[in-house]
């Protein structure tokens, strides 16, 4: 799934072990979700939310809502 | 490489310590029964000694994919364990049927944990080339 998860952590210089850190999962499962090869489960994906502070839909793009050309 | 997750660590420990036991319930059970030490109300168990090792190193893996909370790590592993199973079922199936015809020997059935852990291997390798994260 497609994400912001990259430009976020970077506006905040986190590296993807700071971020994995903070959300008490591993550098690996960060560098998945942000590169699109694994998609989170709603509670983490609740948990990435909330430590950036945005709602979840201005995290991760609806798949489809892409689909249909609304974002 | 991977992250050595507390869940894997323990997971370690265990597969760790039950090989140790299974190599000495195996070399125990092979020189009781070639030395003829195995009393006939005791060569059931005597014989099944070894696999008892191999059903912990089964229940450890279920036990860690319990334990583990890092969610994709613990789905890397889940895809490691359907790359066994599938690997096991599928061989031994089609080995089930070149035996029923007479066409191959008749195999040892604790070949089926072997190719089990082959294949478990192989989903390592499968989730390397696909994720590039190569799993326990």
């Amino acid at each position: 799934m497609e994400n912001r998860l990259r430009p976020l952590r970077a506006e905040r210089n986190w590296s993807q072990q700071d971020l994995a850190e903070r959300l008490e999962v591993s550098r690996q499962s960060v560098n998945a979700i942000e590169t699109g090869k694994y998609d989170p489960s709603l509670p983490l994906a609740f948990r990435i939310a909330e430590l950036f502070d945005r709602p979840i839909e201005e995290i991760f793009v609806s798949p489809t809502r892409r689909k249909s050309g609304a974002i | 490489m991977l992250t050595r997750t507390p869940a894997w660590k323990r997971y370690n420990w265990r597969v760790l310590w039950l090989s140790i036991v299974y190599v000495l319930f195996l070399l125990a059970a092979v020189y009781g029964f070639k030395h003829q030490l195995v009393p006939p109300a005791l060569k059931y168990p005597v014989a099944i000694l070894p696999a008892l090792p191999i059903i912990g190193i089964f229940g450890a893996i279920g036990r860690y994919l319990v334990e583990e909370q890092d969610e994709y790590v613990r789905m890397l592993m889940v895809r490691q364990t359907l790359w066994a199973s599938a690997l096991a079922l599928s061989v031994t199936t089609v080995w089930g049927f070149l035996d029923s015809f007479g066409l191959v020997g008749h195999a040892d059935g604790y070949w089926v944990a072997v190719l089990w852990f082959v294949g478990l291997g192989l989903g390592g390798i499968y989730n390397k080339l696909t994720l590039g994260d190569g799993g326990c």
